[in-house]
C-alpha cells in the first residue's frame, strides 16, 4: 500500500519510527520499562530472598526446606547481636548528635544577618557528595596511630596519642565522627529548606508578643519543623541500620568486631562464607527491625504533633 | 513540606509585652557575644568540613613515605604524576576510571529516561492499576537493599539466570539492578503533576502523538527536575562501592578499596585515587550546586 509521506508528517504519525500510541495504551507503554525492571530486580529478589530464608544447603549443595531453623539460629547468634548492638549504638548516640548539630547550623544559616551564607552552606554540604569509600580511607590516614595527623595534633598539645584502631571504644568514636562528618551537612540543608518555608511574619508576631529567641525556637520553629525532623530521623535510622562502606573500609569491623555492623555481617555471611540462606534471614531480620523502628518513630512523631 | 501550623499561643500575655523594652537593652550586649560565638563555631565547623579535602589533595602530591612524615607536611609537593602512573600500573586505575565514567553515564541517562516516562504516566494519565503499581513502587522505598542482594547476585551468575549467562565482571551487572528507581519515579511524578493539562491537550489537538508530546513538550519543560535527578543519580552511581564490589567490576571506589586493603599501603597512591574520585563530583557541584541541593531535598518533600 502506498502511503503519502506528507500526510504522515501532517498527522504526526510514525515520526519516531514507532507506531502511534493511543491515549489508552500510552501509559502502559510508558510504565512498561520501569515495571519490567522492577519485577525482575526488585519484586523477584524480595520474594526469592524470603523463600531462601526458610531454606538451607545440604551436603550435596542443594537447597532444602529447613522451616524456622535460620530464624532460630538468628535469635541465638551472638555475632548478629553484637553487630546489631554496634549499629544501635550508632543510632542512639550518633543520630541525635548529628541532627541537633544540623538543626543548630540550619538555624544560624537561616539568619538574614549572617554573612557568607552561601559559602557556609556549600562548605557544610560538601562532605555529602563525597564517596563513602573516599571518606573512609581519608579518615583512616588522618587517624593513623603513630604518624597520623590527628594524633600528631593531640600529642603536640600535650595529650596522649589515641589507639583509634586497636581500642574498641575509640574505634567506635572514630566511626561515629566519620559518619557525622559525612551526613550533618546533608541534614542541615533539609532543615534549612524547612526553615525557609516558615513565613517570617510568624516570627514578627511572636517577637511583638515578647517571645525571646529561645522561646521562638522551642515554641514556634520546633513544632513547625516536626514533619521534617521526623523525616530526617526515619531516614537516618534506615541509613544507619544499613551502614556498610565505613565499617568495611574505615575500621574493617574494628578490634574484636567492635564496629562490625549488620550490613557488614550480612556481607561476610553471604559473600565470604557463601551462606546465602542465612544471609537472607539476616536481611529479613533487618527488614523487620526497620519496619518496627519506623512505625515507632512515626507514631511518636504523630503523637507529638497533635 | 510542612503541615499547616498549629501554633500554640506564643507570648500569650500582655503583661510580658511591657518587658520588651527592657529585654531589648539586655539583648544587645549578649547578642554581640552570641554572634561572635556563632561565627567562631561556623568557621571552626567549616575548617573541619574542608580540611579532609585539603589534606587529601595535598597528600596526593606527595610520595607515599612523605604522606605520614612527622611533623606533617601540609604543603603540596611534586609527586602527583608519579602517583597517577603508579596507580595505573598497580591497580589499572585508568581502567577503573573509564569503567566508573561509562557506567555512571549510561546508568544516569537510562534511569532518568525510565523514571520520567513512568512518572509522566503516573502523573498525567488515568489508567487501571495506576494507584496499585505506583503504591508498589513506593512501598519498596522502605525495604532495605540488603534484602535483594543475594538473589540479585545469583541472577548475575550463570547458574542463577535462565539464560546461563555469567554477568559477573560485566557492566550490565552493575547497571541493570538499580535502573527502575522508585525515588526517581516519585520525583518525576511530583514534578509533572503540576504541568498544565491544557499544554498537553493543545499538543494532542495539533496532532502530536503521545510519545512525541512527552519528548518535545514534557521533557523540555521538566528540565530543572531532570537535571536535579540526573545529578543525584550520577553521584550515587559514581560513589557506589558495595554493589560493584559484589559483582566484581573494577570502579574507582573498588580500586580504592583494593588499595587500602593491600598489605603494603601506598598512602600517596590512595590519596591520589580518592582525589580523582572526589574531583569530578566536586567540579559538577561547583557548577550545579542548586541541582545537587534540590536532589538532596527531593527525598524529604512529601505529598
Amino acid at each position: 500500500m502506498q502511503r503519502n509521506p506528507a500526510m504522515e508528517q501532517a498527522s504526526g504519525e510514525r515520526r519516531f519510527g514507532l507506531p502511534r500510541l493511543s491515549r489508552k495504551v500510552a501509559p502502559y507503554v510508558f510504565i512498561s520499562p520501569a515495571v519490567i525492571l522492577f519485577l525482575l530486580f526488585m519484586v523477584y529478589p524480595i520474594i526469592y530472598s524470603f523463600i531462601l530464608s526458610f531454606q538451607k544447603q545440604n551436603e550435596e549443595g542443594d537447597l532444602v526446606w529447613s522451616g524456622l531453623a535460620n530464624y532460630q539460629r538468628l535469635l541465638g547468634d551472638s555475632k548478629f547481636f553484637q553487630a546489631l548492638g554496634n549499629t544501635v549504638l550508632i543510632l542512639i548516640v550518633q543520630v541525635p548528635i548529628q541532627l541537633t548539630l544540623a538543626m543548630l547550623l540550619a538555624v544560624w544559616l537561616n539568619s538574614k544577618f549572617l554573612r557568607f551564607r552561601g559559602f557556609f552552606r556549600a562548605v557544610y554540604f560538601l562532605p555529602a557528595i563525597t564517596a563513602l569509600a573516599a571518606v573512609s580511607v581519608i579518615f583512616r590516614i588522618l587517624f593513623q596511630e603513630n604518624q597520623g595527623f590527628v594524633n600528631y595534633i593531640l600529642s603536640s598539645i600535650g595529650l596522649a596519642k589515641i589507639n583509634w584502631f586497636r581500642d574498641p571504644f575509640w574505634n567506635q568514636v572514630l566511626l561515629l565522627m566519620a559518619i557525622t562528618w559525612r551526613w550533618t551537612g546533608y541534614n542541615m540543608v533539609i532543615y534549612l529548606s524547612g526553615l525557609q518555608s516558615i513565613p517570617g511574619d510568624l516570627y514578627e508576631a511572636a517577637a511583638v508578643d515578647g517571645a525571646t529567641r529561645s522561646q521562638q525556637f522551642f515554641r514556634l520553629t520546633l513544632p513547625l519543623m516536626r514533619p521534617v525532623i521526623l523525616f530526617t530521623t526515619i531516614f537516618s535510622t534506615i541509613g544507619t541500620l544499613q551502614i556498610f562502606d565505613e565499617s568495611y573500609l574505615l575500621t574493617q569491623g574494628g578490634p574484636n568486631d567492635a564496629t562490625l555492623t549488620v550490613g557488614f555481617y550480612l556481607y561476610r555471611t553471604a559473600f565470604r562464607q557463601a551462606n546465602f540462606p542465612y544471609a537472607s534471614t539476616i536481611a529479613y531480620g533487618l527488614l523487620i527491625l526497620i519496619v518496627i523502628l519506623s512505625i515507632i518513630q512515626f507514631r511518636l512523631g504523630e503523637k507529638e504533633t497533635q | 513540606m510542612l503541615n499547616q501550623p498549629k501554633v500554640k499561643s506564643l507570648g500569650r500575655s500582655t503583661a510580658k509585652r511591657e518587658s520588651v523594652n527592657g529585654y531589648v537593652g539586655e539583648q544587645s550586649a549578649g547578642y554581640r557575644i552570641s554572634r561572635i560565638l556563632m561565627y567562631l563555631f561556623l568557621v571552626v565547623g567549616a575548617v573541619i568540613s574542608l580540611f579532609p579535602f585539603y589534606y587529601m589533595f595535598s597528600a596526593a602530591t606527595h610520595v607515599s613515605s612523605e604522606v605520614l612524615a612527622l611533623p606533617p607536611n601540609l604543603l603540596p609537593s611534586t609527586a602527583l604524576f608519579d602517583n597517577i602512573n603508579k596507580l595505573i600500573k598497580d591497580v589499572q586505575f585508568d581502567k577503573a576510571f573509564y569503567n566508573s565514567t561509562l557506567i555512571a553515564v549510561i546508568f544516569t541517562i537510562t534511569s532518568v529516561m525510565i523514571s520520567s516516562l513512568a512518572g509522566y504516566a503516573f502523573a498525567k494519565f488515568r489508567f487501571k492499576g495506576s494507584g496499585l503499581i505506583f503504591g508498589a513502587f513506593l512501598a519498596t522505598l522502605m525495604i532495605p537493599a540488603q534484602v535483594t542482594y543475594v538473589p540479585l547476585f545469583k541472577l548475575m551468575t550463570a547458574d542463577g539466570n535462565p539464560f546461563g549467562i555469567n554477568l559477573l565482571g560485566n557492566y550490565l551487572a552493575v547497571i541493570l539492578p538499580g535502573l527502575a528507581s522508585p525515588f526517581g519515579i516519585f520525583l518525576m511524578r511530583q514534578g509533572m503533576r503540576n504541568l498544565p493539562d491544557e499544554l498537553l491537550e493543545a499538543a494532542r489537538i495539533d496532532g502530536s502523538g503521545e510519545f512525541e508530546t512527552f519528548w518535545r513538550i514534557v521533557l523540555p519543560v521538566m528540565r530543572p527536575t531532570l537535571a536535579a535527578l540526573a545529578v543525584f543519580t550520577f553521584m550515587s552511581q559514581w560513589n557506589s562501592f558495595f554493589w560493584p564490589l559484589v559483582v566484581q567490576v573494577q570502579t574507582i571506589p573498588t580500586a580504592i578499596g583494593a588499595l587500602s586493603g593491600s598489605s603494603i599501603i601506598d598512602y600517596g597512591g590512595i590519596m591520589t585515587g580518592t582525589s580523582l574520585s572526589v574531583l569530578p563530583i566536586l567540579v559538577v557541584f561547583l557548577f550545579m550546586q542548586r541541582e545537587f541541593i534540590s536532589g538532596a531535598l527531593a527525598g524529604s518533600v512529601k505529598g
